[in-house]
C-alpha cells in the first residue's frame, strides 16, 4: 500500500483529489444533505478500495556483495520451527563438505498478529532462542561452526537484517511442507529469490514424518 | 573483494545504520509525524461531530442563531492557501530542474501566501462576532481552526528555513530533501484545511 504522503508530488496529487472530492460532497449537500452523505460514503468507499488495491513498485533486486576469502562461502540459514529438522541438517552438512563455509542461522521470533498488537514478543523470542541454541549445539557436535541470532517476526525483514550484516553467498530457507507452512502461503522463498541476487535454496522439513520415522523403531521394539 | 574487507576493517566511527525498512528514514519520520497529526485532528473532529450531530440538544442551525461564519472571507483564504500549494509544487519542480530563480520565487510566494492566510485568519477571529465562551460550537470552531492555524505557523517556520537555505545555495537538483519534506507537510496542512473548511464552514 502506498502512502499518499510518500513524496511531495504524491501529496500534491492527494491535495487535488481532496479538493475535488470535497467539492462534490459540498455540491451534493447543497442539493440535499442526504445526497451529500451518500456521495461522502461512495467516495470514502472508493478511496479505501483504491488504497487497498494499490501495490507499491516491486523493489529492485539487491546485489549482495561477497565478503571474506574468495574460496569461502557464507551461508545464511533461515528457519524457525524447522530449524532442527533432519533435511535442513543434511543440506547444511553437504554445504560444509562442499565448501569452506561459514554459517549464520536466523530464527525469526514468530508471533501471532494478535499477540504482536496486544502483548509482547518475549515468549516468541524465548522459544526461538531455545531452538537456535539447540541447533547451534547440534551443528557444533558434528563439527560445523555456526553463529546465529533471533530475527524479526517477519521472515523477510529478518532476512533483510541478516543479509546486511552477514553478506551471504547463499540463502537457505527452511519451511514446513505445503499446506502447513505460513511462509509458503506468503511466498517467502519466492520473495527472497526475487529480492536478492544470490542462490536461494528452499528446504522442506516435514517434522511430523521425521517424528513418525523416529518413533517406528521404538514401536517395533 | 579483499579491498572491501580491508575497507570494512579500516572503517572508523559508528557502523553503517542497519535499516530494515525500505522507506527512506527521513520520509518515514515525516509519514509517522503526519500520522500522529491525523490522529490529533481526528480528536478535534470527533468533538466537532459530537457537538453538531451526536449532542441531543444541538441546534438544527449551524452555527446556531444569531451567529454566522465568514464563509466568503474563509473561501478567499482557502483559495490563497490552495494556490500556495501550487507554488510550493512549482518551487520543488524548479529546483529539481536546476532552475534556482523559479525555486526561490516559488518558495517566497508560498511563504507570502501562507502568511496572508494566517493574518486573514487572525483578522477573522477579531471580527467573527463570538468568542470561545459563547457555546460549544464556538469552542469547536476556534479549536479546529486554531489548531490548523498553529500548523500553518509551523509550516511557515519550515518554509522560512527553506528560503534562507535556498538563498544560501544549499539545494541542488540532486540534493533537495530539505525542500521535499516541508513540501509534504505544507500539502498536508492544505488537505486538512480543505476538510476543516468544508465541514465547519460549508456543510
Amino acid at each position: 500500500m502506498e502512502s499518499p504522503f510518500r513524496s511531495e508530488a504524491a501529496a500534491f496529487r492527494f491535495l487535488l483529489i481532496t479538493i475535488g472530492a470535497f467539492a462534490l460532497i459540498v455540491v451534493a449537500s447543497t442539493i440535499d444533505p442526504a445526497l451529500g452523505f451518500l456521495v461522502f460514503l461512495v467516495l470514502a468507499g472508493a478511496a479505501v478500495a483504491i488504497y487497498l488495491r494499490q501495490r507499491g513498485p516491486a523493489p529492485d533486486r539487491e546485489h549482495v556483495e561477497h565478503v571474506g576469502a574468495p574460496d569461502e562461502r557464507r551461508i545464511l540459514v533461515v528457519a524457525n520451527e524447522t530449524v532442527g529438522g533432519q533435511e535442513l541438517m543434511s543440506v547444511i552438512s553437504i554445504r560444509a563438505l562442499e565448501w569452506k563455509s561459514e554459517f549464520f542461522v536466523v530464527c525469526p521470533a514468530l508471533n501471532s498478529r494478535l499477540k504482536t498488537w496486544t502483548s509482547d514478543e518475549d515468549p516468541a523470542r524465548a522459544k526461538a532462542q531455545a531452538r537456535l541454541g539447540a541447533t547451534l549445539e547440534r551443528l557444533a557436535s558434528v563439527g560445523i561452526e555456526a553463529r546465529g541470532e533471533i530475527g524479526d517476526g517477519d521472515p523477510l525483514v529478518a532476512i533483510e537484517d541478516a543479509v546486511r550484516a552477514f553478506h551471504p553467498d547463499e540463502i537457505v530457507v527452511s519451511t514446513h511442507p505445503e499446506g502447513r507452512s505460513n511462509w509458503l502461503v506468503r511466498g517467502v522463498p519466492d520473495a527472497v529469490r526475487a529480492r536478492y541476487d544470490v542462490p536461494v535454496t528452499h528446504v522442506v522439513v516435514d517434522l511430523e514424518a521425521e517424528a513418525e520415522a523416529a518413533a517406528e523403531p521404538a514401536d517395533d521394539a | 573483494m579483499s579491498a572491501h574487507v580491508e575497507a570494512l576493517h579500516d572503517h572508523h566511527g559508528p557502523p553503517e545504520a542497519n535499516q530494515s525498512s525500505r522507506v527512506d528514514s527521513r520520509t518515514l519520520g515525516m509519514l509517522m509525524f503526519i500520522g500522529s497529526e491525523i490522529m490529533l485532528f481526528g480528536s478535534f473532529f470527533a468533538a466537532y461531530f459530537f457537538v453538531r450531530v451526536v449532542n441531543p440538544s444541538a441546534s438544527p442551525e449551524w452555527p446556531p442563531e444569531p451567529y454566522h461564519f465568514p464563509v466568503f472571507v474563509a473561501g478567499v483564504n482557502t483559495a490563497i492557501l490552495v494556490t500556495s500549494s501550487f507554488t510550493m509544487h512549482w518551487a520543488l519542480q524548479s529546483i529539481k530542474r536546476g532552475e534556482r530563480a523559479g525555486f526561490l520565487a516559488g518558495m517566497v510566494l508560498t511563504f507570502v501566501m501562507g502568511l496572508a492566510f494566517l493574518l486573514t485568519q487572525v483578522v477573522e477571529y477579531l471580527n467573527v462576532g463570538f468568542n470561545t465562551g459563547d457555546g460549544a460550537f464556538a469552542s469547536v470552531f476556534f479549536g479546529l481552526t486554531g489548531l490548523h492555524g498553529a500548523h500553518v505557523a509551523v509550516g511557515l517556520s519550515l518554509l522560512l528555513m527553506v528560503i534562507i537555505r535556498g538563498f544560501r545555495g544549499h539545494f541542488t537538483p540532486e540534493h533537495h530533501h530539505g525542500v521535499e519534506l516541508p513540501g509534504i507537510y505544507w500539502h498536508f496542512v492544505d488537505v486538512m484545511w480543505i476538510v476543516v473548511y468544508a465541514t465547519v464552514y460549508l456543510l
